[in-house]
């Protein structure tokens, strides 16, 4: 078998792995609840009927490794459960079904998440890339000076100063982000702007200074070293003998910054009141409904796992060394 | 005739006693040398340990002391009550900065703390017993380390509720995964050196090889990772607190300071310093964060020299 084949398939198992065994903790998180919390969800005037009935329609009757497998069963044909909100002592029963509470969350969240990648990345490498070749100048330190504090900002700071700066002094942006299903694409993409803005201004900085430490790291490479020795001109140094090495840990850069996007969304959408899954999951946790919190627990594991699963990929099937086997 | 020698002798250089330097002379000539980010950075976290240790003697008011007018303006220039106003319920915004100081910081450097003993410990576990004990903890590491932390510290929190003891342990848990790695990486190389395998075999227990042995030669990264570690630490308290989900009023915190008074920031084009209340515990947390990592990104120069900042 080709050694590419072979590594990407020995990477995509341990991908496979690895999301066994996260949704082996996402559903024990049901497991480690206090013995009692069939009351706590309906309330203390239920019946002993009805919180009966409520644990056997979670499948608490059953062992663990069977309610595992139907749960594992069920999300596979995307049936996450019932909602633990909406449930009342009376047995009236006006929880919805977590998939409808998620999937135009879910679709909001990919929107903002996929606008801000795609401002992003590309500056991040222009910045990244551009920063190490002129190492030590004046440009090099300037954006390092101004990356390194960024990246020590929380993004609620960096949200609040954007909304006073370009929402009340300057209105320029809507300060909510209140998007709704029949706005157009120019309205939704006006209302996102500031959380847009925030998420690149933070992921920029990490992004940059990752590409450059690893643009400068390969500069140092001595293979690199021997070709401008040899006289190749400074372009074809960086096309030929460069670029074809740095495929792999750009593509690391990537999706780990696109993974830190995931996880930055949850506080911005928060900040900005953005319908989004991010905050389903804040509300989620406050109320301790627990289905909620699973299912966007496993979305958010799944994306991170997938994205970092990719770069690993993207980084085997661009390195030269195994595409050339001797 | 005087005994006073002004010429210079090269044998008097070397066979003279070398003085070695105390360790406090070295810190002094190393601190000299420091650029004047890591000074930065060094003042502002000394202003910081002096507002949390001594916050009671210069809070001006109680930490949960509720004055009658919600919502009250700035009054810097004096003879007002209320330097930076009062919050929402009343209590002085200026008191809960300095408590918060203390309480938000306390928190942060006990979780970064129990992180260091558990994942530090495990990791130097690991790497001195290099088998079947070394890949159980590896391969639970790398599990752990495949889901979002601050997911992962939510779904958590909403388990086992939101207590400043759960969130201690929740939060060191989770980032001691990332201690037990560097650890572990770092403390393979010196475990196989000659002199601990001497120690061991003069019969040295664990805890002697750990502590006297390989500790005190992994300390340089470990030092540098722990004030990372704290910043990260630091915005991940101060994140969950924004969300209503970290440390619980009445204590004052920074993370939550922010999210009680964020409705204040639509009315900067009528009063700036009003909208400026919610930026001041936001920029109190940037601020540390700021000088940790000019410090840490002082001290990695300085100790391995080569290594590029990132």
């Amino acid at each position: 078998m080709h050694p590419v084949l072979a590594t990407v398939l020995q990477r995509l198992g341990l991908g496979v792995v690895t999301l066994f065994f996260v949704s082996l903790i996402i559903f024990a998180a049901i497991a480690m609840l206090p013995g009692d919390f069939g009351e706590a969800v309906l309330g203390q005037a239920a019946l002993p009927e009805t919180v009966e009935a409520f644990r056997k329609e979670l499948g608490l009757d059953k062992p663990a490794w069977l309610r595992y497998i139907n749960w594992v069963a069920a999300v596979l044909q995307g049936d996450l459960g019932t909602s633990f909100s909406g449930r009342a002592a009376s047995g009236v029963d006006r929880s919805r079904d977590v998939v409808d509470l998620i999937a135009p969350r879910l679709w909001n969240t990919l929107f903002l998440a996929g606008i801000t990648a795609l401002i992003a990345v590309p500056l991040a490498l222009f910045l990244g890339i551009t920063t190490a070749l002129a190492r030590n100048s004046v440009y090099d330190r300037s954006v390092n000076a101004a990356t390194l504090t960024t990246i020590s900002f929380p993004e609620f700071f960096v949200a609040y100063v954007l909304i006073v700066l370009l929402a009340s002094i300057w209105p320029v942006f809507p300060s909510l982000a209140n998007v709704t299903p029949e706005m157009s694409f120019t309205e939704r993409l006006y209302k996102c702007a500031l959380p847009s803005l925030t998420l690149t201004l933070v992921i920029v900085a990490h992004m940059m200074r990752m590409t450059r430490a690893a643009i400068i790291n390969l500069l140092a490479s001595p293979y690199i070293e021997m070709a401008q020795l040899k006289g190749v001109s400074k372009a074809k140094v960086i096309v030929k003998h460069a670029l074809p090495n740095a495929w792999a840990p750009i593509a690391t850069v990537i999706a780990f910054n696109l993974a830190y996007l995931v996880v930055g969304v949850v506080v911005v959408e928060v900040v900005f009141v953005y319908p989004g899954i991010g905050q389903l999951m804040v509300d989620a946790v406050t109320s301790r409904d627990i289905p909620v919190v699973q299912a966007c627990a496993l979305i958010f594991a799944a994306t991170y796992i997938l994205l970092n699963l990719l770069a690993d990929i993207i980084g085997i099937v661009t390195n030269p060394r195994l595409l050339h086997p001797r | 005739m005087s005994e006073t020698v002004k010429s210079y002798s090269a044998a008097d250089e070397v066979g003279a006693i070398r003085m070695r330097r105390t360790r406090w002379q070295r810190m002094m000539i190393d601190l000299k040398k420091a650029p004047i980010s890591a000074w930065f950075g060094m003042i502002v976290i000394a202003i910081y340990a002096f507002t949390a240790l001594f916050a009671p003697l210069l809070a001006p008011y109680g930490e949960a002391q509720v004055f009658p007018t919600p919502f009250a303006p700035w009054s810097m220039t004096g003879g007002g009550e209320h330097v930076f106003g009062t919050d929402q319920i009343g209590r002085d915004v200026f008191s809960r900065l300095i408590y918060g100081a203390r309480n938000t910081i306390g928190i942060a450097l006990a979780t970064t703390l129990l992180s260091f003993i558990i994942g530090g410990g495990l990791g130097l576990v690991a790497a001195i017993n290099r088998s079947w004990l070394d890949q159980l903890l590896s391969r639970f590491v790398d599990v752990l380390m495949a889901i979002p932390s601050l997911i992962f510290a939510l779904m958590l929190l909403s388990i086992f509720g939101s207590t400043v003891g759960s969130l201690i342990m929740i939060i060191a848990v989770l980032d001691s995964t990332r201690v037990f790695r560097l650890t572990r990486s770092v403390a393979v190389n010196v475990v196989v050196m000659d002199y601990v395998e001497a120690a061991r075999l003069r019969g040295e227990g664990l805890g002697w090889v750990m502590r006297r042995e390989i500790l005190p030669n992994i300390m340089p990264p470990l030092v540098a990772e722990f004030g990372l570690r704290f910043s990260f630490v630091f915005l991940t308290i101060a994140a969950l607190s924004f969300l209503g989900l970290g440390i619980q009023p009445p204590t004052a915190d920074w993370g939550s300071m922010v999210r009680d008074n964020a409705s204040l920031i639509q009315f900067a084009q009528y009063d700036l310093t009003a909208a400026m209340t919610p930026l001041l515990p936001a920029g109190a947390i940037a601020l540390l964060t700021v000088a940790v990592n000019f410090v840490v990104d002082w001290f990695l120069h300085k100790t391995s020299g080569l290594r590029d900042d990132h």
